[in-house]
């Protein structure tokens, strides 16, 4: 089956973890993930700012190496990410700020990539919303 | 045929960009012309409360986004009547008129109708 997955709720919330638990399970179940959207406060999951204690799980670093070792398509929502001060290099530049906070794997784009992923995935799995 | 998607919007306009937010959602489906609905449930129907005043919260107004809805090609709109009556809201007095008022058995038909359903 090929799943979309929308994530909204930030790093440290229960439903980030879930969300990166289902993924790893339907890759593991040999299913396939379409895309990884990142909306609302979701997208803090794929800031590289977020510092975790050294005892607790650093979201964000496994959704990175997630990412990276299974070549996902994973895609911050940009209006959402502005907004919360989650930049790339290009953003930080376009709208000097100092700091970047996201980069590889991820990319940022607009909705209409979760609008392309609803289309093109049999079931969309959301986590995280209201 | 485009898969359909339902956007059901649960936060009340003032409490953060969560309104907004599922707002943008709708209106980027609009301009793909994909088809898609908006149901205004729990708090979300505060959105459609008439005579708020963005101004006193220093915020933009979000009412003009939702009289945009048709004109993005959104027809399907939809709010929860119990969330209204719960609210103290009157339906009649919605800023939305298009917005088709369902009571909770006319939503599980709704949601049922959907491909795709996002609870923001």
């Amino acid at each position: 089956m090929k799943f979309a997955i929308a994530l909204f709720s930030a790093a440290h919330a229960p439903s980030s973890r879930r969300a990166l638990l289902f993924a790893q399970a339907a890759l593991a179940g040999g299913h396939e993930i379409v895309r990884l959207f990142f909306y609302q406060d979701g997208v803090y999951n794929a800031s590289s700012s977020v510092v975790t204690p050294q005892d607790e799980l650093d979201l964000p670093k496994q959704w990175r190496a997630f990412v990276s070792e299974h070549q996902l398509d994973g895609v911050v929502c940009i209006a959402a990410a502005l907004r919360r001060g989650v930049l790339n290099e290009e953003e930080a530049g376009r709208y000097q700020r100092d700091a970047v906070a996201v980069g590889a794997p991820w990319e940022l784009s607009g909705l209409g990539q979760l609008h392309d992923a609803v289309q093109d995935a049999d079931r969309l799995i959301c986590f995280g919303g209201a | 045929m485009a898969k359909s998607l339902l956007i059901i919007s649960r936060q009340a306009p003032w409490s953060g960009p969560n309104a907004r937010e599922a707002l943008d959602i709708v209106l980027a489906g609009g301009a793909f012309d994909l088809p898609i609905g908006l149901l205004f449930l729990d708090d979300g129907v505060f959105q459609l409360a008439a005579k708020q005043d963005a101004k006193a919260l220093q915020q933009k107004d979000l009412s003009a986004n939702l009289q945009a809805l048709p004109m993005f090609g959104v027809e399907e709109l939809f709010v929860c009547a119990d969330s209204a009556a719960e609210r103290g809201l009157d339906p009649s007095a919605f800023s939305l008129e298009e917005a088709l008022a369902l009571t909770a058995h006319d939503i599980t038909a709704l949601i049922d109708r959907y491909d795709q359903v996002i609870t923001l």
